[in-house]
């Protein structure tokens, strides 16, 4: 029998949490409540006695703000004036992290542990007060905010009902059904259609091609042969076929980054390009390898879960960035949570596994503030933008690894699909057990070991939808919740294990589960053998398949030599960390996969990682034209400042940053905020990842999908000039930072259903041009990168699709910390200098779009213009002749002015008619125009000749004076003032928009 | 002069662990990070160090309310001797041994919970406050403006007055389970730490005053004076470069953060 808890906050005190969702419902819902208070409900699934009762207080309540209940309602108790009551639990397999650790609290508290199909299951219960809400509103309230359909369960009951009824009655979502183990042979020889409808029903997402090659294979009569002595049907098990799919996947293989493109551009010509990945990407970097020689720091790229670079004699430095789109748009909170802590591991599953030491996060929303009827099936972009953060921050907090940098980008267009980039950075031992740490090779013999979560049918097939419609008693396959405190103890534990030299190799389970794990492990001593049966499952009733491809969380997989076995898995035993021995890599040329010892699939190698047929795509280039804007140019240009200061692409993100722990492993150096009352924006972030040294890792970001409205190779150039800058603004040398590139693009394959697809795919191999050209020429190396390709939404005639982005996101290191700049004007006095070129390039522009323009000139990166300045910048501030540096971007000169002044507390008197400048004929250009390349920098007067002879031979001009004064004056082309305004009015507008969201 | 030997506990969601070894080593002390299972496993023994130190972080998440399952382990875990005792008792013990706890933000949580703090009337083990949500609703990461207690008997605050430090949690406001409470312990002076305004006095002013906590409490100390728990991240400002501002102030070399951790050690040292 269950028991139910409930346990409430004494009515004395504060709900912080009731207050907040009271707070949403006014402001975002509009709907009369008065107020909420919430309780916490456990139902404890765990056949307890009546003395082990009276304890269960001691283990899950504070007795000093808390009262509970046991299997009667609190409410009427500590809250008996609500109207209404709502309760939100989880559907049956949904991960329930404090279930599992009210379950722990139990076990410590009675001293005993209880078998594992026996659980705690949590709700929270919303009482509700609200005269004159309707059973339809609070249905909607439950629907629309507290609960969301893919994995919650809920239920609303009047004040009325609740009194006749007793409260919520105790349920037990487990998820129940048995069966399981079941494998099925699959018969392809079936026509076209039929292959296709197949990849279609099985959620495989295998291309007609694809199909025929597995197809192929299989009729080959040598596979044959063996396949009968192994005792397999002649065609594939769906085992196999599932494997095949994942492995050959978009998502693992890169089929459109590694297809041949046939290119038409404007002027008609055409040319093939064998692999954009090989030849723009891979290309660079070793274009800019061969030239940095022996200054080349790269140590391992594309071929390990994150990139390798040197840090120091003791440390390497990796780094990935990955996506968590369509999880995010499901489930905002669970997906960007899981996507947070997904790439966690792709540092702890490089090389031996690193020490993680930041985490960067950049989201693409629609705006918040979104009136009107939303599309069928799309949150509402708060939802989003709420869920997100919260999930980001609770993934991030609780691994107790700090969010030092990121981006906020909104655009109508992600209503479609919010984009969420998280990336980590790692430290990997230089030499683990006497190897190199970036290196690993599971060994024939070695055991294959899985350590961490369970498997459940999580995340199967990705975040597509299951045709299955979900419904009480089957569990949520969609949808993934991240666990980081499973994942914490996993990650101390794996640290302890690789410094006593247990393992041989690791790689963590993200997309496509053990096969994808162990199908690219056994690359490595050529072969494996898998017993899906020895695998821990959440529940019951899974078929070998779904056991293979699960993406349920918080695992990684590992070769232990046998030697090694036992001390490894007692130490896991004592840190409560799950592992298992699921079989052996072997050297048999074959990725072969056992059930309870029967043989369930038998993958050569070869063809599992080779047999993929390449796929031939065509690209068509049309250069857009948009209409040029005609306004005349305002003779003030104060309002203008001012709006675009309170624009959401510029505006301060401080309610999201504050949120994120940016300090925990105590090294921060450049923060996210800084000045002179710490709200400023800084362009980078420092930190100092070996508390005993001063050397420090920069990381900073570039990304503007508004240009790819124009020309995705302007988009391109651009994101990799900021990131650049945003770098070099803090600190950051060229000579030791490498990039990431991630690619969230909108479909580019054509077909019936999206006919630009040729456009889109041209636009894809601009930008991979201009990320060759840009890298090449500053000489940075591309370590590692990620793809995701299909960013549409698509209902009926209706498609949204996200405009193309490119997130570039750059590392480095930093000889000393303690030369490193911040943004912010330091002292009245100083010399305000503007560095780069303006030319009237407004073309998508901050300025024209709030104008309702795009326009066509768009911003031009000229790397021969750029890179002197770029190194005397660098040069200037190692030798410490700078006071401030900011990066000039969205908004132009007159954001980076105003920033530059109210962060530091100071005024800024210049006049911007001697500013570098080419064809620039209009005050508004000059101050809004987005040309790359261009800093503000302050310098102590004393300073000013040694910084002007480091910049020598670069375009750069004084323009002003940091003032007491706090006001903001600058002057125009023909030297009068045409921005007049307080910092304080400044900094107000920048400030506002965003300050209120939760 | 012997070695104070600093014990930092890690494990279950505890993320500020190197960070606070750190500071116990710049003081001076040799200091070790051991998981909690090593202590449980009975192989390492608390009753061996002089100086406890409790991190911050998430124990088991904070699922249950910060601390509060960490506190079950704490107060109902068993050490493997040749039988088992509890864990709590070795606590309890190092604690009547004249030596020093530290809880820092989850570690101040876990020992309010556990009834370390504040302990009025001498009544250890018996959770009489707790850290409960700040009124914002919200995790946030801030520098805040502290002042000390002239008056605390707290051994880690000694000789200093006001102090900058950041605070990085969501349940940071201190309640007490009887309203008189707190009165008596701030006459006791087990209010060792106050948020203050920049000026420096005590405030009830977001976002001076991040949580909400009535009286501006920021830290507590037991009546010894020689346990000590703080929401606010001392092992978080080591260096001026970990300052917010320390690109446009002059700061000395040390952040003030040490200053807890030289008084620790220089305790012990007698």
């Amino acid at each position: 029998m269950a028991h139910r808890v409930e346990v409430g906050i004494r009515p004395e005190f504060r709900d912080p949490r009731g207050e907040g969702v009271a707070r949403e419902v006014r402001e975002f819902l509009h709907l009369p409540v008065e107020e909420v208070r919430t309780l916490d409900v456990y139902t404890l699934d765990l056949g307890l006695g009546d003395d082990d009762l009276a304890a269960v207080g001691d283990a899950l309540v504070d007795p000093v703000i808390q009262e509970w209940t046991l299997g009667e309602p609190y409410g009427p108790r500590g809250f008996p004036g609500f109207h209404w009551a709502v309760e939100v639990g989880f559907l049956p397999g949904v991960t329930d992290n404090v279930g599992r650790t009210a379950k722990e609290a139990v076990e410590m508290r009675l001293g005993r542990g209880f078998p594992h199909d026996r659980q705690v299951y949590t709700a929270v219960q919303y009482l509700i007060r609200g005269e004159a809400l309707t059973r339809d509103q609070v249905e909607r309230l439950a629907r629309d905010l507290l609960a969301n359909e893919l994995i919650h369960r809920w239920r609303v009951l009047s004040a009325e009902e609740f009194a006749r009824a007793g409260g919520f009655p105790a349920e037990v979502p487990r998820v129940r059904g048995g069966g399981g183990g079941r494998v099925e042979a699959v018969d392809l020889e079936i026509p076209d259609e039929a292959l296709l409808a197949l990849s279609r029903q099985r959620l495989l997402a295998l291309t007609l091609d694809e199909m025929r090659a597995i197809r192929d294979h299989y009729r080959d009569p040598a596979v044959r042969r063996l396949r009968k002595e192994l005792g397999l049907p002649a065609g594939p098990t769906d085992v196999e076929l599932e494997c095949l799919a994942q492995t050959w996947s978009e998502h693992c293989k890169h089929k459109i980054f590694n297809a041949t493109i046939e290119y038409h551009d404007e002027t008609g010509t055409r040319r093939t390009i064998r692999s954009l990945f090989k030849t723009y990407i891979v290309g660079a970097t070793e274009r800019v390898r061969r030239g940095k020689g022996d200054r080349d720091f790269c140590l391992s790229v594309f071929k390990d879960n994150a990139g390798v670079i040197a840090f120091n004699q003791d440390w390497s430095l990796c780094f990935k960035v990955e996506t968590h789109n369509s999880p995010s748009a499901l489930d905002p909170y669970g997906g960007a949570l899981t996507g947070i802590v997904g790439v966690n591991r792709d540092p702890m599953g490089t090389g031996m596994g690193a020490r993680l030491i930041f985490n960067v996060d950049t989201f693409c929303f629609a705006n918040p503030f979104l009136e009107g009827e939303l599309p069928p099936r799309l949150l509402h972009p708060r939802r989003i933008y709420e869920g997100v953060v919260r999930g980001v921050e609770h993934g991030g907090n609780k691994s107790g690894i700090p969010t030092v940098n990121g981006c906020v980008v909104f655009d109508e267009r992600y209503l479609g699909k919010p984009l969420v980039y998280c990336g980590t950075a790692g430290l990997i031992p230089r030499e683990v057990a006497g190897r190199p740490g970036h290196e690993k090779a599971a060994r024939p013999g070695d055991r294959i070991v899985m350590v961490g979560g369970r498997i459940g049918k999580d995340g199967i097939h990705g975040a597509t939808f299951s045709s299955e419609e979900l419904h009480e008693g089957s569990p949520a396959t969609a949808v993934q919740l991240g666990d980081p405190i499973t994942q914490k103890r996993l990650y101390d534990f794996l640290q302890i294990a690789r410094d006593r030299g247990l393992y041989s190799s690791i790689t963590d389970n993200g997309a496509g589960g053990l096969s994808s794990s162990v199908g690219e492990m056994a690359e490595q001593s050529g072969g494996a053998r898998l017993d899906l049966g020895r695998a821990p499952l959440k529940y019951p009733g899974l078929d070998p398949w779904e056991i293979l491809v699960s993406e349920s969380q918080e695992r990684m997989t590992l070769a232990v030599p046998p030697e090694n076995l036992e001390a490894f898995l007692g130490l896991a035993r004592e840190m409560r960390v799950e592992a298992t021995d699921l079989g052996e890599f072997t050297d048999e040329g074959a990725f072969h996969v056992l059930h309870d010892g029967r043989t369930v699939a038998y993958l050569p190698l070869g063809f599992l990682h080779e047999g993929l047929p390449e796929m031939r795509l065509r690209a068509r280039w049309e250069k857009p034209v948009h209409p040029e804007p005609t306004f005349p140019c305002p003779g003030d240009l104060t309002d203008e400042l001012t709006g675009l200061l309170g624009r959401l692409n510029i505006c301060s993100k401080e309610s999201i940053v504050r949120k994120y722990d940016h300090e925990v492993q105590g090294g921060s150096v450049v923060k996210p905020f800084v000045g002179v009352v710490n709200d400023g924006p800084s362009d980078a972030a420092v930190v100092r990842p070996v508390l005993e040294s001063f050397e420090g890792v920069v990381t900073a970001n570039g990304i503007v999908p508004r240009y790819s409205d124009i020309d995705t190779y302007a988009m391109a150039a651009a994101a990799v000039d900021e990131a650049v800058r945003n770098a070099l603004c803090v600190g950051a040398s060229l000579d030791h930072l490498a990039a990431l590139d991630n690619f969230c693009w909108c479909d580019p394959v054509a077909s019936e259903r999206n006919p630009d697809g040729e456009y889109k795919l041209a636009q894809l191999v601009r930008a991979n041009e201009a990320l060759y050209d840009l890298t090449v020429a500053y000489g940075i190396p591309l370590i590692s990168g990620k793809d995701s390709m299909k960013n549409d939404y698509v209902h009926g005639d209706l498609k949204i699709s996200i405009p193309p982005t490119l997130l570039v996101s750059v590392i480095g290191r930093i000889e000393d910390v303690r030369r490193c700049v911040t943004m912010d004007a330091k002292r009245p006095g100083d010399r305000v200098y503007v560095l780069g070129i303006t030319r009237p390039e407004l073309g998508g522009s901050e300025y024209w779009a709030a104008r309702g323009f795009v326009g066509n000139r768009v911003p031009r990166v000229r790397p021969e213009e750029t890179l002197p300045l770029y190194r005397g910048l660098e040069n200037a501030i190692r030798r410490g002749w700078v006071a401030s540096c900011h990066d000039c971007s969205d908004g132009g000169l007159a954001v980076a002015l105003a920033e530059t002044a109210f962060s530091g507390g100071l005024g800024i008197e210049a006049d911007l008619s001697g500013v570098p400048m080419e064809r620039v004929e209009r005050d508004d250009e000059l101050l809004f125009s987005e040309s790359p390349g261009r800093f503000v920098v302050t310098v102590r007067p004393e300073h000013a000749g040694a910084f002007e002879e480091a910049l020598a031979g670069t375009a750069f001009a004084p323009v002003g004076t940091v003032t007491d004064e706090p006001v903001l004056v600058l002057r125009g082309l023909d030297g009068r003032p045409v921005v007049n305004a307080r910092i304080d009015e400044l900094k107000r507008a920048w400030q506002a928009p965003l300050a209120a969201l939760g | 002069m012997p070695k104070v030997k600093a014990l930092v506990l890690t494990g279950n969601g505890t993320n500020c662990e190197r960070e606070m070894a750190h500071a116990c080593r710049l003081a001076g002390a040799e200091a070790t990070v051991v998981h909690t299972a090593e202590v449980f496993a009975g192989r390492v023994r608390l009753a061996d160090y002089d100086f406890l130190n409790l991190p911050g972080g998430f124990l088991d998440g904070d699922d249950l309310g910060a601390a509060k399952a960490g506190a079950v382990r704490f107060r109902y875990g068993r050490v493997r001797d040749n039988g088992t005792h509890r864990f709590f008792d070795d606590l309890m013990a190092f604690v009547a041994a004249g030596k020093l706890v530290l809880g820092v933000c989850n570690g101040f949580q876990l020992l309010v919970k556990l009834g370390l703090l504040p302990a009025l009337g001498g009544r250890y083990g018996e959770p009489t406050a707790s850290l409960t949500h700040n009124d914002s609703g919200r995790f946030e990461d801030r520098w805040v403006y502290l002042r000390v207690d002239p008056a605390t008997p707290c051994v880690f605050t000694r000789g200093l007055d006001r102090l900058y430090y950041p605070v990085r949690h969501g349940e940071g406001k201190f309640v007490t389970g009887e309203p008189r409470m707190l009165a008596e312990m701030e006459s006791a002076g087990l209010v060792a730490l106050r948020y203050t305004d920049p000026q420096g006095n005590p405030t009830q002013t977001y976002p001076w005053n991040p949580n909400g906590s009535p009286s501006a409490v920021a830290g507590v100390c037991d009546p010894t004076g020689r346990v000590f728990g703080l929401m606010p991240h001392p092992e978080a400002f080591l260096h001026r470069t970990n300052h917010p501002r320390w690109t446009r102030e002059d700061l000395p070399e040390e952040g003030q953060g040490l200053a807890l951790f030289r008084n620790a050690v220089e305790y012990l040292r007698g």
